[in-house]
């Protein structure tokens, strides 16, 4: 872990609630796919955890979807402010088990992590099948993007707008590995569908995110295990979904 | 004996700042961040006889100025907490360590207090009598003034070292709990703990807590918690160990003031992670600009 005051460099509205901020002053630093920040916010007591979107030379990319105080004042920010951020937290994704052919699941606010993994399994030579989840066309964002790291981008909506109608479960396909984040009901239907090695990566309310409060603790099939520090990614074997 | 050094209970801090229990785990997430050997003490993740997974989730809930949470003391009993987690402490923090005790009956306690006794590393024992976020225990003997002279004076009965009764908010009396717990031979009190409180989500009309209700600490407390020293300090002749809100060298020097002989830091190590030594560095400063020579010249200071 690490504590850095980062400075804002770009704040961008890419739908109604969701926001892409750019931070600089990442350099050096060691942050991995499936990693998140702890970002303190004006007016707020506890800091608000938000997956790294992307993490290039000096630049971190935040994507985050407008829910209460927290988010809303991170969307007020402009280029210059400082942002007083917590680094290199959780475990990440294990990008060494997903085999040739993986399937990348992102359902709305659970997106962005996925973005981040797609760029670095590309630069080792992988490139992975993208699902996005979406509930309608206006909340559809960072498509394009997606498209440049991959040419196999499936998008779907719950009502058809965009993309094929219906959900992630809708757009599987054969692979070899899976990575999914995003919104509980999806992840336990993945859960259910896919046979393949599988990692996800959850939520949960926390204090510190770093394992110092016990805030965020799940059981899992190998004992109590921290979001924060454990996690937030976990093995489809570990976690006790059966129900 | 250096500016910042105080005495508790016969053994020497280089300075009061003590992170409190629950808000510290073991030490090992913050001795990646700096050497914890710059603390006076810390006090480690309350312990009790058998292991403990705690509340269900959401156990987190913030506020204005604060947050609440009902971990409900997930630990890994104290047998585990003397074969892992004390060998690994010893690795980085080389001080006396302040070992926080919790219980459902009195024999818990005593259970638990004398294998913790037993231990080199163990400088203070911290009798929790005033967890919230548990059921049947914890809190109950702290609300009682003979429910916590019970409780104290059996743990007493079985440990030799310095024994720190930590005392609930959520009572009308603070100074008579006071005065049970050292009448049962406690050697010093700590307080406050997290005064019990509740949110409900706008949205789903639920509480956001699993537990439904929970803590409350943060700065938010912090009047509180300085009040309630205040009183016990004038109310027993026993060390005061003050705590609530605390987040600022000006914030320790106030508890002082208030009677307090060392300050434990609790929430505030969570949002900021390098909070404590901030304070420790900042004390020198802050002590010239109000003309305090030493800290130990000021506890309850404050007529
Ligand atoms: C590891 C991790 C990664 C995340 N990554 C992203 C991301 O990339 N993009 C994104 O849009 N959102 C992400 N979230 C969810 C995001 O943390 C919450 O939406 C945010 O904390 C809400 O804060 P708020 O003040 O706007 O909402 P409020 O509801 O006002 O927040 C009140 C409190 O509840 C907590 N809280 C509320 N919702 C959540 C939640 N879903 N998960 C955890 N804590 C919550 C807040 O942190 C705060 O302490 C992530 C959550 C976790 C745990
Ligand atoms: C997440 C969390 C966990 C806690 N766990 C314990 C505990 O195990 N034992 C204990 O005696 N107090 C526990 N406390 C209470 C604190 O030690 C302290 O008394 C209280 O939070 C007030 O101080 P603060 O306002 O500085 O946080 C906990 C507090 C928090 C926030
Ligand atoms: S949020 Fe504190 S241990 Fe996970």
């Amino acid at each position: 872990m690490k504590q850095k005051i980062l400075r804002v460099c770009a704040v961008r509205q890419l739908t109604g609630t969701m926001f892409e901020l750019k931070l600089s002053g990442i350099e050096g630093m060691n942050i991995l796919p499936g990693q998140f920040v702890n970002v303190k916010t004006e007016g707020n007591y506890l800091r608000r955890p938000i997956s790294v979107c992307n993490a290039e030379g000096d630049i971190l990319t935040l994507v985050f979807k407008v829910v209460g105080r927290g988010t809303e004042a991170m969307s007020r920010l402009s280029e210059g402010d400082p942002a007083d951020v917590l680094l290199e937290l959780g475990n990440g994704y294990d990008l060494e088990s997903c085999g040739e052919h993986p399937l990348l699941i992102g359902g709305g606010a659970g997106i962005p992590p996925m973005y981040y993994l797609a760029r670095q399994l590309k630069r080792r030579g992988i490139e992975p099948t993208v699902i996005l989840g979406f509930n309608t066309a206006s909340e559809c964002y960072y498509i394009d993007e997606f498209r440049a790291v991959s040419g196999s981008v499936k998008v779907t909506t719950a009502d058809g707008t965009c993309g094929i109608r219906g959900f992630v479960t809708d757009a599987l396909e054969e692979c070899t590995g899976a990575y999914a984040c995003g919104p509980m009901p999806m992840m336990k239907a993945l859960y259910k569908t896919l046979s393949c090695p599988c990692q996800f990566s959850l939520e949960e309310r926390m204090g510190c995110g770093f394992g110092a409060c016990m805030g965020c603790t799940i059981k899992t099939k190998s004992g109590n295990r921290r979001v924060c520090k454990d996690g937030p990614v976990f093995r489809k074997e570990d976690l006790l979904w059966e129900d | 004996m250096g500016r910042l050094s105080t005495v508790l209970c016969g053994i020497e801090l280089d300075n009061p700042v003590i992170p409190a229990s629950g808000t510290y785990g073991f030490g090992y997430e913050f001795a990646e961040l700096y050497d914890i050997n710059c603390l006076g003490t810390f006090s480690f993740k309350g312990t009790t006889k058998d292991p403990r997974f705690g509340n269900p989730t959401p156990r987190i809930a913030e506020s204005a100025s604060g947050m609440l949470n009902a971990v409900g003391l997930q630990n890994p009993g104290v047998d585990a907490v003397i074969r892992e987690e004390l060998p690994k402490l010893k690795q980085v923090f080389h001080k006396p360590v302040m070992a926080n005790v919790s219980g459902f009956s009195v024999d818990d306690y005593v259970y638990t207090a004398s294998l913790l006794d037993k231990e080199e590393q163990v400088g203070w024992l911290e009798i929790n009598i005033s967890c919230p976020n548990v059921h049947g225990g914890g809190m109950s003997f702290g609300t009682d003034p003979k429910a916590a002279h019970e409780v104290i004076s059996a743990v007493r009965g079985a440990v030799k070292k310095p024994l720190i009764a930590k005392l609930s908010p959520n009572v009308t009396d603070i100074a008579a709990i006071a005065k049970a717990c050292e009448d049962a031979g406690a050697d010093a009190v700590s307080l406050i703990n997290t005064l019990l409180g509740m949110r409900i989500d706008l949205r789903t009309k639920k509480p956001v807590l699993a537990n439904v209700t929970g803590g409350l600490s943060g700065p938010a407390v912090f009047p509180v918690a300085v009040r309630m020293v205040y009183q016990v300090h004038r109310a027993v002749s026993i060390p005061v160990i003050g705590m609530g809100g605390v987040s600022s060298a000006e914030d320790v020097i106030e508890m002082m003031m208030a009677g307090a002989s060392a300050v434990e830091i609790g929430a505030a190590n969570l949002v900021d992670p390098y909070v404590c030594p901030k304070i420790i560095e900042q004390l020198p400063e802050v002590m010239d600009r109000f003309g305090i020579n030493r800290l130990s010249d000021i506890i309850g200071i404050t007529k």
